[in-house]
């Protein structure tokens, strides 16, 4: 990867990195050159490397080989503290702030400005904080705390730490994987802004129109190891695809066309007060229903009261036209319903359980010989669903911490799918999911759906929606604003009707 | 979970960030100053009840035994809130308290040493303490609660092999150091005035020092002051260590005003002491509160023990009262947060 005559040193470089985790190896000979005043895109499936390499420029990991180069020098970065002091700014998916403190205190933890006596200086604080914000184009109070900041708001404040002791680097983490799209729009400004500043950024997504709507190179990475480094210019899509997964998929959204039987989810009016409100609809036998709209819209929050996580205020939730008693998972279990959940780490699975008790958990009953669970059997009904996955493990004894996320979703996927359900929810099946990955799951739920499941899917990505649903719910605000056939159903309808612009039309009562 | 995407792409001139921004810094403080005022109410009702149904309770001799009563308590209540803001516990702090305090008076029996020798016996044996027990919890990340569990069993044992049933009697003590725990000035006992000097600087300190305000960054979270540089192993050390020596400050506090020490003096302490900070407001699970608060909360649960005696209720009920008002506190934490955290979420959707 030697570029010698490209104009001045990269800002940030590793070369010929390496890095294991006992017998794994996450990084084997990557070489990576952000330079200044540049947007470089770091592509890859789940479980490529890209988080142990971003970790590695962010000085939690050290490699076992190979060299950070800074400015053109050979560094070791003993912790994140070393790194930051270098100039390089990390932005997580998930931003790490104090959710107690204000925001100025978040952004300024522990270099506070000082006035004599090594006091802080308080209202310097506040000042720098505002002067950030109205640099970001944002309205954010500096003294308001970090809890209840969206997702949004709270990687806007991460961005302004790192202004704030003016990084060089500024590596983004997935940062658009919750966000809508305004807000998505939002930080792309900012990001040009920082670029046009004489930023070096690195850029990591998995929507691929925004790789190349944002970045001008790209390093791709497959199982560890360097695959290329390039400018977009001149790339496509399939491409760039291509050097990820290294095969063509040219079949990400397989879902056929459906015939849908007779209605098994029946929602009617469903209420939960300031969250959602008289939201009605039906599932049929055979049909993928996808629940759109803007992040905090209330698709999840619906999803979890029919399930009966939340309890209603107000409406009934039929299932084979037997009402469901309000807030009992265990009735809504025994009804038939299967429940996904949006976070699998947090909700989805047990991290530290092995696979095949995690996927035995929703079946305790059916695994039990003489009222006591059976590890055999146990045993046995993960390893049937583990082989109609394609689950990729070493051992279903491994604890599920160590696949990767979207082996984890089969899991969860597996976990409920077991309980042989007549309606599955599933709560964003693929964030943060890679390409390979994501095709199967598709393919999946489609098969599932022609074998007479009834799916009811909520989803913030848009394609997806698009090409999977035989029927598009979309929310805005909590209410539901539009139900948009297959045929019928474009981006443009559906943001239109998810930002609240346009009702399509009323939904079925 | 909220979006705020109703707010135009960036916007070149951002509308003025005061407005929403004040009410949601107001609501806060509100909140935090509204735990604060709640106890010194029920403080102020506490007292005047009592002071109606037996007026001596508010006489001269009255008002300095409740001073000289809580004073111990909101010294040790101090230590461990600054502690417990770290999402850390420090229930060793009874038994350091009757160590140093037995240590102090062994030390001094007999001899004529002065005042301020036994503090610093007492600061250095209570920080040896606690840099044990924080070293345990921060660099062998071992849980603070077994941590100090072990430690209160550990120093116990110490103390009552060292004791050997003996006590330490008012008698061989100098009068120096008695004179410490009855003395006062302008007619104010020396003991409460030394606890708020130490409540005062510790809470200046929490406020305006980097190392102050990054002991509640550990507590809010410890994985974000992970990543922003904060060396939290060495911060929850020097909590423990501050603890500790404000245990030993206790004991030899109590050494001065008691004069007789058995081996188990203040024995059960922790509990109170724990119990007076999470009423004071600091939660449990770190991040907030103040050790002002945590002094009203220890004053309330002193006021409350000698206000039983005056109206000659039975004292256990006194631990059902802490009890109670325990589960009212976390309760009323539980929910604050709650509502908090939907209320902002609110006016940032705006």
């Amino acid at each position: 990867m030697e570029k010698p005559d490209k104009g001045p040193a990269p800002v940030l470089a590793l070369r010929g990195v390496s890095k294991s985790f006992g017998a794994v190896r996450a990084l084997h000979d990557v070489s990576l050159e952000l330079r200044s005043g540049e947007i470089h895109a770091l592509a890859g499936e789940n479980g490529a490397g890209k988080s142990t390499l971003i970790k590695t420029l962010a000085g939690v990991h050290r490699p076992d080989e190979g060299q950070l180069l800074l400015a053109g020098d050979p560094v070791v970065f003993h912790g994140p503290a070393d790194a930051r002091n270098a100039g390089i700014a990390v932005i997580y998916q998930e931003p790490t702030l104090f959710p107690d403190l204000s925001i100025a205190e978040n952004i300024f933890m522990g270099r506070q400005p000082r006035r004599s006596a090594g006091r802080i200086d308080r209202k310097a604080v506040h000042r720098a904080t505002a002067a950030l914000m109205s640099r970001l184009g944002v309205a954010l109070d500096p003294q308001r705390p970090a809890r209840g900041l969206s997702i949004a708001d709270q990687q806007i404040v991460e961005i302004a730490k790192a202004l704030s002791f003016d990084a060089r680097v500024l590596i983004m983490d997935e940062p658009t994987a919750a966000l809508t799209g305004g807000e998505t729009a939002r930080l792309f400004a900012v990001v040009r802004t920082l670029r046009a500043e004489g930023a070096a950024v690195l850029f990591i997504s998995h929507r691929l129109e925004e790789i190349f709507g944002l970045c001008s190179h790209v390093t791709t990475l497959r199982d560890g190891r360097h695959v290329a480094s390039e400018p977009l210019d001149g790339l496509t899509e399939d491409d760039l695809v291509r050097r990820m997964v290294g095969r063509d998929l040219d079949d990400l959204y397989p879902k056929a066309a459906a015939e849908p039987g007779a209605t098994v989810l029946s929602v009617r009016r469903l209420t939960r007060e300031g969250v959602f409100r008289d939201v009605s609809f039906d599932v049929r036998r055979g049909e993928i229903v996808a629940l759109a709209g803007l992040v905090g819209a209330g698709r999840s929050e619906v999803a979890q009261a029919v399930f009966g996580v939340d309890r209603a205020d107000a409406g009934e939730v039929r299932v084979d036209g037997r009402v469901l008693p309000a807030g009992s998972p265990t009735a809504a279990m025994d009804a038939g319903l299967a429940l996904v959940p949006e976070d699998r780490r947090l909700r989805g699975l047990v991290m530290e359980m092995s696979i095949e008790r995690n996927i035995g958990l929703t079946g305790l009953r059916s695994v039990r010989r003489r009222g006591l669970v059976s590890r055999a059997l146990e045993h046995g009904r993960a390893a049937d669903w583990a082989v109609k996955l394609q689950l990729k493990y070493n051992r279903l004894a491994d604890p599920v911490s160590v696949l990767s996320g979207g082996n984890q979703q089969k899991v969860v996927l597996a976990k409920w799918l077991a309980t042989d359900p007549a309606v599955l929810i599933v709560d964003e099946p693929t964030r943060g999911i890679d390409v390979g990955t994501k095709a199967e799951v598709h393919r999946l739920l489609s098969a599932l759906a022609a074998d007479g499941l009834a799916v009811l899917m909520v989803s913030s990505d848009l394609p997806e929606v698009l090409r999977m649903a035989d029927r598009i719910l979309v929310m805005h605000e909590g209410r539901l604003t539009a139900e948009i056939p297959r045929e019928r159903a474009t981006e443009e309808t559906v943001m239109a009707a998810a930002t609240g612009r346009t009702a399509e039309k009323e939904p079925t009562p | 979970m909220t979006s705020t995407l109703h707010r135009p792409t960036p916007d070149p001139t951002p509308p003025a960030p005061a407005e929403e921004g004040r009410s949601a810094r107001s609501l806060v403080d509100a909140v935090f100053r509204a735990r604060e005022i709640a106890i010194g109410g029920a403080l102020a009702l506490l007292i005047l009840g009592t002071w109606l149904a037996n007026p001596g309770f508010l006489d001269d001799q009255g008002v300095k035994d409740l001073l000289l009563n809580s004073s111990i308590l909101v010294l040790l209540a101090v230590g461990q809130s600054v502690v417990v803001m770290t999402r850390n516990i420090d229930l060793s702090v009874g038994s350091v308290v009757g160590l140093t305090a037995f240590a102090c008076g062994h030390f001094v029996a007999g001899t004529d040493h002065s005042a301020l020798t036994v503090v610093l016996l007492g600061i250095a044996l209570g920080t040896v303490c606690g840099l044990v027990s924080g070293a345990l919890v921060s660099f062998g990340r071992v849980p603070a609660l077994v941590v100090t569990l072990g430690m209160l069993y550990i120093i116990q044992g110490i103390d009552h092999a060292w004791a050997h049933g003996e006590q330490i009697n008012a008698a061989n003590v100098p009068d120096g150091v008695l004179s410490l725990g009855s003395g006062s000035v302008l007619g104010v006992p020396y003991l409460p005035l030394i606890s708020a000097a130490v409540l005062a600087a510790t809470g200046y300190f929490l406020r305006t020092y980097r190392s102050g305000r990054e002991l509640y960054a550990i507590g809010s979270s410890p994985d974000a002051a992970r990543l922003a540089g904060i060396p939290v192993r060495r911060r929850i050390l020097a909590a423990y260590a501050f603890s500790g020596a404000v245990a030993g400050f206790a004991g030899a506090l109590w050494l001065a005003r008691f004069g007789t020490v058995v081996a188990d003096a203040a024995n059960g302490w922790e509990l109170t002491v724990v119990s007076a900070v999470v009423v004071g407001g600091v939660a449990i699970t770190g991040g907030t509160g103040s050790v002002w608060g945590a002094a009203l909360g220890a004053l309330l649960l002193t006021t409350i023990g000698s206000a039983l005696v005056v109206l000659k209720v039975d004292s256990f009920w006194q631990q059902a009262i802490t009890g109670v008002l325990l589960l009212a506190a976390i309760t009323t934490d539980r929910v604050v947060q709650v509502r908090t955290t939907s209320a902002l979420r609110k006016r940032s959707r705006r």
